[in-house]
């Protein structure tokens, strides 16, 4: 049994062992292989997963960037940030969000609407980010929550920083507003799109619109190491954030304010333009509203008192109200018809009150006629009927030619405001393209005193008369103080420049041609806008006569100081037509219903003696140009006059600190 | 044969502390440090439930097994087949009363231990085998009978164990059986057959597999497919091993682990995270580790003079590899996710159990290689 046990045994032994070799070589080729894999992964591709593991651990959380200040002139912060008491939560840091909500709610003493706006935006995000339960808290109710603190984990007070605006309704429609930024927002613009953080305040209109990417600053960036479930571990790395570039606007603030004191109760608009740099001093828009009122999302009482008010506040009037410009129009139609020679200064115009014309009758503001008038003088006392003869001899497109190139049916800023309208000048061909109709000369009359189809914004019109008052240079109007702007020498120095080439210009039809550039072309900066510059300075004259001449239209509103001494020209321009009977009946102001109302308008330049400043006031339904629009105009320039010597000063530190 | 017992009988203690194999001691108490040190790493660096409870049943029962070593292996021998029954009873009452927990049922409640019984079956078929191999004849093996008694042995518990359910304990006992089957001469063709008609019946017995094994499956094939969901893991596990480099994130520095991307890190995924910390040398080193004592193990198979010591260490050396490379296929993404813990590094305390019972039987191999069992 042994021996043949011992035999089988043998061969049962061999058979096992020559497996277990077989089996063993497999096990070191297989080890081999797992070897390979983990060289594989971890030295191969050792990159690629470091990454997806930071990936998975490291999370940011961007922080609001701070957004940057506007300032004025002279430096006053106009738009700033103020610091809120915020109160924070990030929900998944939170055992129960629910009772804390109420808790919360308790303790703040908030009513059922927010509560239930609050959960609403819980559950719009995702539960790492942070949640504002109350973005503006008052200093009572943070000590109360700190009180609290240690029964409210996950709660978090936070000082924070939000816009405000201290000089409340003055700027409003120059700066706009911000309030949360909106899906659209986000879509519409990469700089938004790219540092939005729950929360975020963005421009909604205006200059907080139009330069966004300018203000809204850099985010700050929080690393923190988080687990499977999202939860923050510990923090990596804090980068700060950078404040956006604070904007120094052109404005002055004491005229702003003066300008929204003028205009209170009215609707209306004052833009202030210095003549030469382009400057704007001022524009204010009435009746406006206090933009403090939209950061936190206005309130529906205050919403409804704003959007109901029958003078509408959230119309921007200066860049954005189309007004026919009433006898404003007539400095740019004189000088029109000089420059093209229809008229002589000599030629004179028998005025009876009415002229007919077409088989129509046309008549002159003043019912009994002015009498025989020669130019100075019908635009100082701004004869209908002298205008009516000579728009006859001269024709819309002469007109249209001579209005565009001093700024009128164009946007005075390209692309600062984007509601900015283009306004119209009317011309043959306009009306053929737009209407389908053939120009009819009577329409032609109407323009010429500032009716019918053309329709001007009030900053247009404070363009026009700033580029008539200094001596007919084109400008550029800007409101963003830029230290690379030339200053008042340089441009002076430019100007004559330009002149000396028109009147030495080896042909007089060759500077002509240069005046035909595009009007976007920067190269027309500065370049005379007219053939001959005395045409400009008898109509600057004869605005001048307007003012401080008696009989002229707005004799009343002067200024005899030669320091303030102002020149300008009145405008009434009519919102309908007015019957025959109406004209009879001449109705006082206040029998007429506010919407049929003129409208009352005024474009001045001054001082008289070397101007500076050019403006435009436009008051809505506000009755003739002369009795209401031209007396705030003594009102404001007196104040223009004064500020100017700060302003002075402050350009003088800018030069002296370039030099 | 008398003589033969008589002189194993006269082995003194001393002989046999003297023969003991220290070197595979030695690797084991080192794979028991380095598992309790990653049993403290997984709970972030602070000794918790899981590091006491496997550092205590470590030394228990490597202090068991040291004992057991001493038991003769005609001891082992004469139990081979009531072990084996006896876990059979322990499974088919598992399978009846056990304990249910995350949807299977594979505890039993021994008043002071909850045991898995699959985790024993593991050394039980081996033991089995090794002893209807060693009484069985070489020439017979193939014969129609010797073939259909270890299938059905086989096939038995595994049936059980599927039944839990547990694919991969089941896998990895099949596995081992079929190993101690091939070393002990049964016919290489019988295999091929099986594995060709398996191979054919794949589509069938994929139809019979839970939606979630299905869903493993398919992720193997694909991690990317549902990143969130079945391919998690894998791709956790992927990132957590590459994301270790050369010389790893440093001990109890593993991101993946202490942040909790880490599935299953205790049990199943533990070399995931040992990778993680120890980069490709430590891994290297830990594969060296298992090889050596593979290889210690089936070197004792080899001097032993018993067919029954002889089989047993061979299969057990071969089921240690399979459970290694088994469990590390799977988390490097070689094969689909299955449970299937690494033998002494995974948290456990059937399995660790089961681990030790056989290193006490290819101990006991190693203190009496010189017996010959009848």
């Amino acid at each position: 049994m042994i021996s043949f046990g011992s035999d089988t045994s043998y061969r049962k032994q061999s058979v096992v062992n020559r497996r277990m070799f077989i089996l063993s070589t497999a096990k070191i080729l297989v080890f081999g292989g797992i070897v390979a894999k983990l060289f594989s992964l971890q030295i191969n591709q050792n990159k690629k997963y470091l990454t997806l593991s930071d990936k998975n651990r490291l999370r940011e959380w961007k922080l609001p960037p701070i957004r940057g200040d506007f300032k004025d002139f002279y430096g006053n912060t106009i738009a700033g940030n103020l610091q809120v008491y915020q109160l924070h939560v990030i929900p998944e840091q939170v055992e129960n969000f629910n009772n804390l909500i109420v808790r919360v709610k308790d303790i703040l003493d908030l009513d059922q609407k927010t509560l239930n706006k609050i959960i609403k935006k819980k559950n719009s995000q995702k539960p790492w980010e942070t949640l504002i339960v109350s973005e503006n808290l008052s200093w009572d109710q943070f000590v109360k929550i700190n009180f609290y603190l240690h029964e409210l984990s996950g709660v978090k007070p936070v000082l924070s920083v939000a816009r405000s605006y201290p000089y409340n309704e003055n700027y409003t429609h120059l700066l706009g507003y911000v309030a949360q930024a909106s899906n659209s927002d986000i879509l519409n613009n990469e700089e938004i799109k790219k540092k939005h953080v729950p929360g975020l305040r963005v421009g909604k209109i205006g200059l907080e619109r139009s330069l966004e990417n300018e203000l809204i600053g850099m985010n700050g960036v929080q690393r923190y190491e988080v687990n499977a479930y999202g939860k923050r571990i510990n923090q990596i790395d804090h980068i700060e954030g950078q404040k956006g570039r604070s904007i120094k606007l052109t404005v002055d603030t004491k005229i702003q304010q003066k300008c929204n004191d003028l205009l209170k109760d009215k609707a209306g608009s004052i833009c202030v333009m210095d003549i030469f740099t382009g400057e704007i001093i001022a524009m204010h828009s009435s009746p406006s509203f206090d933009p403090n009122l939209f950061l936190y999302g206005i309130s529906y009482e205050n919403w409804e008192n704003i959007r109901s008010n029958p003078k509408k506040p959230l119309i921007n009037r200066s860049i954005t109200g189309l007004y026919p410009p009433g006898s404003t129009i007539k400095p740019i139609v004189a000088l029109s018809a000089l420059e093209n020679n229809i008229i002589s200064t000599k030629f004179k115009v028998n005025c009876t009150g009415k002229i007919e014309m077409y088989g129509q009758t046309y008549n002159c503001w003043k019912k009994k006629g002015h009498g025989v008038v020669n130019l100075r003088e019908a635009l100082k006392v701004s004869c209908d009927t002298f205008f009516y003869e000579m728009s006859r001899r001269l024709g819309v497109d002469r007109l249209n030619e001579t209005a565009k190139k001093f700024g009128l049916g164009d946007k005075v800023f390209k692309d600062v405001f984007n509601e900015e309208k283009v306004g119209l000048v009317p011309s043959t061909e306009w009306k053929k393209n737009s209407l389908g109709r053939s120009w009819v000369l009577g329409e032609t009359l109407i323009t010429g005193i500032g009716q019918g189809y053309i329709q001007t914004t009030p900053l247009q019109l404070c363009l026009m008369t700033a580029q008539l008052a200094n001596g007919g240079f084109k400008i550029n109007p800007k409101i963003v103080v830029n230290k690379d702007d030339p200053n008042l020498e340089k441009i002076k120095s430019k100007m004559s420049e330009n002149l000396e080439k028109i009147i030495q210009g080896p042909d007089f039809d060759d500077a002509l041609l240069d005046l035909k550039f595009a009007p976007s072309n920067k190269d027309t900066l500065f370049k005379p806008l007219f053939r001959n510059q005395e045409n400009v300075k008898f109509v600057l004259d004869a605005m001048f006569a307007s003012t401080n001449e008696i009989r002229g239209t707005s004799y009343s509103s002067r200024i005899s100081d030669k320091k303030y001494q102002f020149a300008g020209k009145t405008g009434t321009s009519q919102v309908k037509r007015i019957t025959e009977a109406e004209r009879e009946l001449d109705l006082d102001i206040s029998q007429i219903p506010y919407e049929d109302r003129d409208h009352a308008l005024y474009i001045a330049f001054g001082p008289y003696k070397n101007p500076r400043y050019a403006l435009s006031i436009v008051i809505e339904h506000g009755g003739s140009g002369g009795s209401t629009a031209a007396p705030v105009a003594k009102k404001l320039f007196k104040l223009i006059i004064d500020r100017h010597e700060e302003r002075e000063k402050i350009n003088l530190n800018k030069n002296n600190l370039q030099t | 044969m008398f003589q033969d017992t008589a002189l194993s009988g006269q082995i003194t203690f001393f002989q046999k502390l003297r023969s003991l194999d220290y070197i595979l001691l030695f690797c084991i108490l080192i794979l028991g440090l380095v598992s309790s040190l990653s049993m403290y790493s997984t709970e972030g660096g602070e000794i918790l439930y899981h590091t006491k409870s496997h550092v205590i049943r470590f030394l228990i029962f490597f202090l068991m097994m040291l004992i057991f070593s001493f038991v003769n292996l005609k001891f082992w021998h004469s139990t081979g087949y009531l072990f084996y029954f006896t876990v059979l009873c322990l499974l088919i009452w598992a399978s009846l009363y056990g304990i249910k927990a995350s949807g299977s049922q594979r505890w039993v409640d021994l008043y002071f231990i909850n045991l898995q019984p699959s985790e024993l079956m593991k050394v039980a078929i081996i033991m089995c085998f090794a002893k209807f191999y060693h009484r069985t004849q070489i020439h017979v093996v193939n014969s129609f009978k010797n073939l259909i008694i270890p299938i059905v042995v086989l096939i038995l518990p595994i049936l059980l164990v599927v039944s839990q359910p547990d694919l991969g304990t089941s896998i990895l006992i099949g596995l081992s059986g079929l190993t101690v089957l091939w070393l002990s001469g049964v016919n290489a063709k019988y295999f091929i057959y099986s594995s060709l008609i398996l191979f054919i019946s794949l589509p069938f017995v994929i139809s019979f597999l839970k939606p979630y094994q299905k869903l493993r499956i398919l992720t193997f094939f694909n991690p990317d497919r549902d990143p969130l969901g079945a391919g998690y893991q894998i791709i956790q596990s992927k990132i957590a091993v590459g994301s270790g480099g050369l010389s790893g994130k440093g001990f109890l520095k593993g991101t993946q682990s202490y942040l909790d991307f880490l599935p299953e890190k205790h049990t199943d995924f533990i070399f995931t995270l040992f990778s993680e910390e120890h980069g490709f040398i430590g891994s290297v080193l830990l594969l060296l580790l298992y090889a050596i004592i593979i290889y210690r193990t089936a070197k004792i198979g080899a001097s032993a003079r018993s067919f029954f010591g002889k089989l047993f260490c061979y299969g057990y050396a071969s089921s240690i590899f399979i459970f290694v490379t088994v469990n590390m296929s799977m988390v490097l993404g070689l094969l689909p996710i299955v449970g299937s813990p690494l033998p002494i590094m995974s948290y456990g305390g059937s399995s660790m159990l089961a681990t030790m019972i056989g290193f006490s039987v290819v101990m006991s191999t190693k203190i009496y290689q010189k017996q010959i069992i009848a």
